[in-house]
């Protein structure tokens, strides 16, 4: 592979742009693999190209039923943090945050990771305590963040206002090495490296059902062809509970629509992250100007990936009161993923009944900021049976009570 | 959007007018069941990709609890049915059967 650099453009410009190779290969597929990893996406991808640049495991394929990061790698708000309470999710998020830091020069592909600093505004006297516990609880976990007041707030991020007569911002927890990447990029970076080790990423390629014996999984049918491996680790998002039934297995797992928007492209006004988690809205502005807006999750089943129309309407309303100076700009683009949710709202990185079948899901509404870490954290634990980073977060832990429960700490999905 | 009829009030209610309560049918394992099945009734869902069957409430309208078949795929709506069932009715059962052959939900099919 041909490395980007500086030299490279300069190259590539004197002779028309000639030069540039593929990204990644497009290869058939073998016969069978060491690995096989359901999925393309950003935590897919991800855990094959740790499970390579760690643990040496290179005959690898990732399997994808559509295009590479065209789910929920491509469909999210980008917002990278790891302000969480829990000690387990602080550990996987903080690690994904950490990596995220040298990720373009790891993956020699430049992801623009924009450590902005993120901002999740107290609205509510109860959240005052809440974030103020939660900053408490992040110093010991060696997380950097603070509670800071409304003037610092206003200081940050002109354009709020501060004083709504609803939902004043009595403060905010501040995490300034939080912030937002291209999230395309992370999953076209990382294809690109686990390609370069002679990792086959196969797009179009459905699976269809998982093949076993003694209790063991041995392969995959495909689309393509049943493929055999000896480890098979599923990286779906949305379709795990599809993925577990082909196995002979229940998830607690339900799968809903979450959506998002961007406004019109507008001149720079707004240069940290803001989410506001009592009116459940939460905003940045991107490098072309658009304002990225989330909200929360639908709630009911869906597949559909796209949502109900009010949820949206509720979100915006929401921000306008916070944000009085989006109130004339328009929507340009507005779409929707379908998430998973457990029933604690934290993960599940996991191996399963089914011998070396392992799983990763359960990210939800907040998987695009531990892509790293969950690759990291997954390829441990298939390569060695087991990862200090995923103890914590088994499928066990349902019938053991033994809950992350993120879904408290932070009063909404995260 | 998606509009569900209330098999209480005859109300097509939009969906702002409603609160979805999760999956329909689910049996109670209090104390004394085992740990699978205690685990079961708590957490493990159907999740399906394809024919669903819900529990909704009316709650801006009559403020009743009752049923529905959907699709989660295209979203259509099979139908409505009273709350007061430990199963879908058969003859929606039948209707479900004339638009997608072959469907399953746990023992239903």
């Amino acid at each position: 592979m041909k490395r980007y650099s500086a030299f490279a453009v300069a190259r590539e410009a004197l002779r028309f742009h000639s030069g540039w190779e593929r990204a990644w290969r497009s290869p058939a597929p073998q016969k069978k693999y060491d690995v096989i990893i359901v999925g393309a996406g950003g935590h897919g991808l991800a855990t094959a190209y740790y499970l390579g640049r760690n643990f040496g495991i290179r005959n690898v394929a990732v399997l994808e039923k559509g295009w590479l990061g065209g789910g929920n790698t491509g469909r999210n708000t980008t917002i990278i943090r790891s302000n969480y309470l829990q000690d387990p999710s602080a550990a996987i998020y903080e690690k994904a945050r950490g990596l995220y830091e040298n990720l373009s020069q790891d993956l020699n592909y430049n992801i623009m990771f924009s450590p902005r600093g993120v901002m999740m505004l107290a609205q509510t006297h109860h959240e005052v305590r809440g974030y103020q516990r939660t900053a408490h609880a992040n110093a010991l976990q060696g997380v950097s963040t603070e509670f800071i007041g409304p003037q610092k707030v206003k200081e940050l991020c002109p354009i709020m206002n501060i004083d709504g007569p609803r939902y004043p911002v009595l403060g905010a927890l501040w995490q300034p090495r939080g912030g937002t990447a291209r999230h395309d990029a992370v999953a076209w970076g990382y294809a690109r490296a686990c390609s370069d080790m002679g990792m086959d990423i196969i797009q179009q390629c459905e699976v269809t059902g998982v093949r076993q014996s003694g209790g063991k999984v041995i392969g995959v049918d495909t689309t393509k062809g049943a493929i055999d491996c000896d480890k098979l680790g599923v990286v779906v998002a949305g379709h795990s509970g599809v993925l577990a039934d082909m196995a002979g297995f229940r998830l607690p797992i339900e799968s809903v629509a979450l959506q998002a928007l961007v406004s019109e492209p507008i001149k720079p006004c707004m240069d940290v992250v803001v989410m506001a988690n009592t009116v459940h809205g939460y905003m940045s502005q991107s490098d072309k100007g658009e304002m990225v807006i989330g909200g929360g999750a639908d709630g009911y089943n869906n597949y559909t990936q796209r949502g109900s129309f009010h949820h949206v309407e509720e979100t915006v309303r929401a921000l306008v009161e916070t944000f009085p100076i989006i109130s004339r700009l328009k929507m340009l683009r507005w779409w929707g993923g379908i998430v998973d949710m457990t029933g604690d709202r934290s993960p599940i990185l996991s191996k399963t009944p089914l011998e070396n079948y392992f799983i990763n899901c359960g990210w939800g509404t907040g998987g695009f900021k531990a892509i790293p870490g969950s690759g990291w954290g997954m390829a441990e634990l298939m390569a060695k049976g087991h990862s200090p980073l995923t103890e914590e977060f088994s499928l066990d832990r349902f019938k053991e009570g033994k809950f992350i429960d993120e879904s408290v700490a932070a009063g909404v999905a995260h | 959007m998606l509009i569900l009829n209330c098999p209480y009030c005859s109300v097509d209610a939009e969906e702002t007018e409603l609160t979805p309560g999760g999956e329909a049918h689910l049996k109670r394992f209090g104390p004394g069941s085992s740990d699978a099945d205690f685990e079961g009734y708590l957490f493990q869902r159907e999740n399906p990709k394809g024919v669903h069957f819900e529990r909704w409430r009316h709650a801006n309208g009559c403020g009743k609890w009752f049923h529905a078949a959907r699709c989660t795929v295209t979203l259509e709506v099979f139908g409505t049915y009273s709350a007061q069932t430990t199963e879908p009715p058969k003859n929606l059962q039948k209707t479900i059967s004339k638009k997608r052959p072959g469907w399953s939900w746990r023992e239903f099919s």
